[in-house]
């Protein structure tokens, strides 16, 4: 597999973490995590329209919303404890790389995209399954939007 | 150079009252520059592998449980040499006080001082309360990397006989006290993994015949501190039946949070022969020909295994 087949943003950011050292790499997921937005108020006040990924090691909620125009633009919330910043990592890298795709964009995105970040053995495939088991409820929940809209 | 140990109430009562430091007597040896000379050694070890990166207490060094304390190829912990070029490059030799703290009641760091006792170092402690604690107390954290001196640490040989059982031992265990420090979901069989982790596999679930259910953190307070003497007495030797003079197994899924509950024992209540069984459930789980029981009750020891 190629970045080529990924949106040019997630592509922009598996080049910066391949162009990187190991040690490097925990540093930019680091900033990713510090990077991540909060929730909207609309959002923070209604914890119930959020989804646990459970197959993460700390506490991850997520949600979709597509947006009413022609683009469909598809928009990523996130929400993760401070204290849990491997987490918060991967969610900022999937919202740096996916918020405002369409579906289409998104659903072609590989399941295993994750392990593109050169990550795996600096935080272990444990920890990586919780990025890939991100990624794949973001998709399902586009698959899902997408077949009620049409 | 041991540093001198913290004298309290609470300690007190432990059995080994040397294996515990408070925050507050933490935050005043780093007042008193005993972390900057190196004359004490603190030691981060927490769950998140960038937890130490966004602040940690100051002085301190990272040692992550996987990346570090593993080895990469075998399931096994590193060896002799492996442990001995990391301590160097954390500034800990031989001799050195090392305090651990981390994050999740110190399950980790447990974890961290469970293997540097299995190389037999001598003066290892961990901070009551850990990094909540430290943290919720509104203290000091940095995110500047110390650059330690290396310290001088020895080849040792791994020493697991005394406080680690692989399941052989187990086997031949059947019989005597075994803690089961799992949720009570893990335990009854229900699910193979914790509520909130990652599926990891195992193809049975339920737990090891006659093992008492008592999950690891009752050992910890709200605020992540070990429980007093009094309160740990009336949860291992009321509610789990255990008596001086056991032999006791503690296991749970890797071999983590089981520990937190080894030092409860050893240290705290004072119990001579406790082991951590490693392997766990994610290999008992798996294994052929084990017995195991389901549900709530405890069950009973099978007659002839393997026989």
């Amino acid at each position: 597999m190629t970045t080529q087949a990924l949106p040019s943003a997630l592509a922009a950011i598996v080049d910066d973490f391949q162009a990187l050292s190991e040690p490097e790499r925990l540093q930019l997921l680091l900033e990713f995590s510090e990077g991540l937005p909060e929730l909207p108020d609309r959002l923070k006040d209604h914890p119930e329209l959020l989804e646990q990924v459970v197959e993460c090691q700390s506490p991850l909620f997520l949600t979709i919303e597509t947006e009413n125009n022609d683009a469909g633009a598809v928009r990523l919330f996130f929400k993760a404890p401070a204290e849990a910043p491997t987490t918060r990592g991967f969610a900022g890298v999937l919202h740096e790389g996916l918020d405002g795709l369409s579906a289409g964009e998104i659903l072609s995105v590989p399941d295993d995209m994750p392990e593109l970040l050169g990550l795996t053995r600096a935080i272990t495939p444990l920890r990586m399954r919780g990025m890939t088991a991100m990624l794949g409820r973001i998709k399902r929940k586009v698959a899902a939007a997408s077949r009620t809209q049409a | 150079m041991p540093y001198p140990v913290e004298q309290n109430e609470k300690f007190a009562a432990y059995a080994h009252p040397e294996r515990l430091v408070s925050t507050e007597w933490l935050a005043a040896a780093i007042e008193n520059g005993a972390v900057a000379n190196g004359s004490l050694i603190a030691v981060e070890s927490d769950e998140d592998v960038l937890l130490y990166e966004t602040g940690h207490i100051p002085g301190a060094v990272k040692v992550d449980w996987h990346t570090d304390l593993n080895d990469d190829v075998t399931r096994d912990y590193v060896d002799g040499a492996a442990f001995a070029e990391l301590a160097a490059s954390k500034g800990i030799s031989r001799d050195s006080t090392v305090v651990i703290y981390g994050d999740k009641s110190n399950w980790w760091a447990a974890y961290a001082l469970w293997v540097f006792t299995l190389f037999g170092h001598q003066d290892v402690r961990l901070l009551d309360g850990g990094r909540d604690k430290w943290v919720a107390e509104g203290r000091e954290l940095t995110k500047d990397r110390p650059a330690p001196v290396p310290g001088n640490y020895p080849v040792v040989e791994r020493d697991d006989a005394p406080i680690r059982a692989f399941k052989d031992d187990v086997l031949a265990h059947l019989g005597k006290p075994l803690i089961d420090v799992r949720s009570s979901e893990e335990y009854t069989g229900q699910r193979t993994h914790m509520p909130a982790y990652p599926e990891e596999g195992a193809l049975r679930g339920g737990h090891i015949p006659t093992a008492a259910s008592i999950p690891w953190a009752r050992a910890a307070a709200e605020d992540g501190t070990f429980r007093s003497r009094e309160e740990l007495e009336a949860i291992y030797l009321g509610e789990a039946g255990l008596a001086e003079g056991d032999d006791v197994v503690a296991y749970c899924r890797i071999g983590e949070r089981s520990s937190h509950t080894w030092f409860a024992l050893k240290y705290l209540l004072g119990f001579e022969t406790v082991r951590n069984y490693d392997g766990s459930w994610t290999e008992w789980g798996n294994a052929v020909r084990v017995p195991i029981v389901k549900g709530a009750e405890r069950g009973s020891v099978p007659v002839a295994v393997g026989a």
